[in-house]
């Protein structure tokens, strides 16, 4: 299973993980290619702090124009924070130790971390490699590919 | 064949998705073939994931019995992943 992850939001790198930890306790072979701002979530100085935005998310419990006042990210954050320990659902940065524990492998996009200016030194410990898309998709294949 | 067959019991009671799995996973790495783990959830979902998971893994699903407020689905260890 390959689940490549483009986004850097708490909203969008929980299901990721969610899904490439129950996929590794299914017994598959499961990757993570993380890209674009899918990488902010493997960021050391990040992956403790990802932020949901209210803004441009009409699935918010609110008006979407609110989400553009100061200081309602960080409520909706922390909101969402909130329900996720009620849920004990681990942190990012805990559930990035379960994945690993359970041999999923992580994988950093080398064209992103070049054009975003990050070198590898800045990335979590638990990223196994820098590669790029056709190793990404030579991992991927013949399984499942869920892009987030 | 080594020592007796354990019962295990993994609490995973307020937890969700993956939670349940998840403890099911770390109690099932160490144990044996013929164990039996019981597990108790209150995440609807657990049922089927469970029951998902026992198939996939080759592992039986021995019962699932709904309790006051939960359920207590109960596995038995068949396969073990090297």
């Amino acid at each position: 299973m390959l689940i490549i992850l483009s986004k850097g939001t708490m909203d969008m790198v929980y299901p990721a993980l969610m899904i490439a930890t129950t996929g590794a306790t299914m017994g598959k072979e499961v990757h993570m290619f993380f890209t674009f701002w899918g990488l902010s979530a493997v960021d050391k100085k990040k992956v403790g702090s990802l932020k949901v935005a209210p803004v441009g998310n009409p699935g918010m419990p609110m008006p979407n124009i609110l989400g553009m006042i100061p200081g309602m990210t960080a409520m909706a954050t922390r909101m969402m924070n909130g329900r996720m320990a009620k849920a004990k659902v681990p942190s990012v940065p805990e559930m990035f130790k379960m994945a690993k524990d359970l041999g999923v492998q992580l994988h950093a996009c080398s064209t992103t971390m070049e054009v975003m200016g990050i070198p590898k030194e800045t990335l979590i410990d638990e990223i196994d490699d820098v590669v790029g898309a056709a190793t990404m998709l030579s991992l991927g294949e013949g399984g499942q590919i869920i892009f987030i | 064949m080594s020592a007796v067959s354990q019962h295990k019991v993994v609490d995973s009671r307020g937890s969700f998705c993956p939670g349940p799995i998840t403890d099911l996973f770390k109690a099932y790495r160490s144990s044996q073939i013929g164990d039996v783990i019981e597990l108790l959830a209150t995440d609807p979902a657990a049922k089927a994931d469970v029951t998902a998971w026992a198939q996939r893994s080759g592992n039986e699903l021995l019962d699932i019995i709904d309790e006051q407020g939960y359920i207590r689905i109960i596995v038995k260890i068949t396969k073990k992943r090297s």
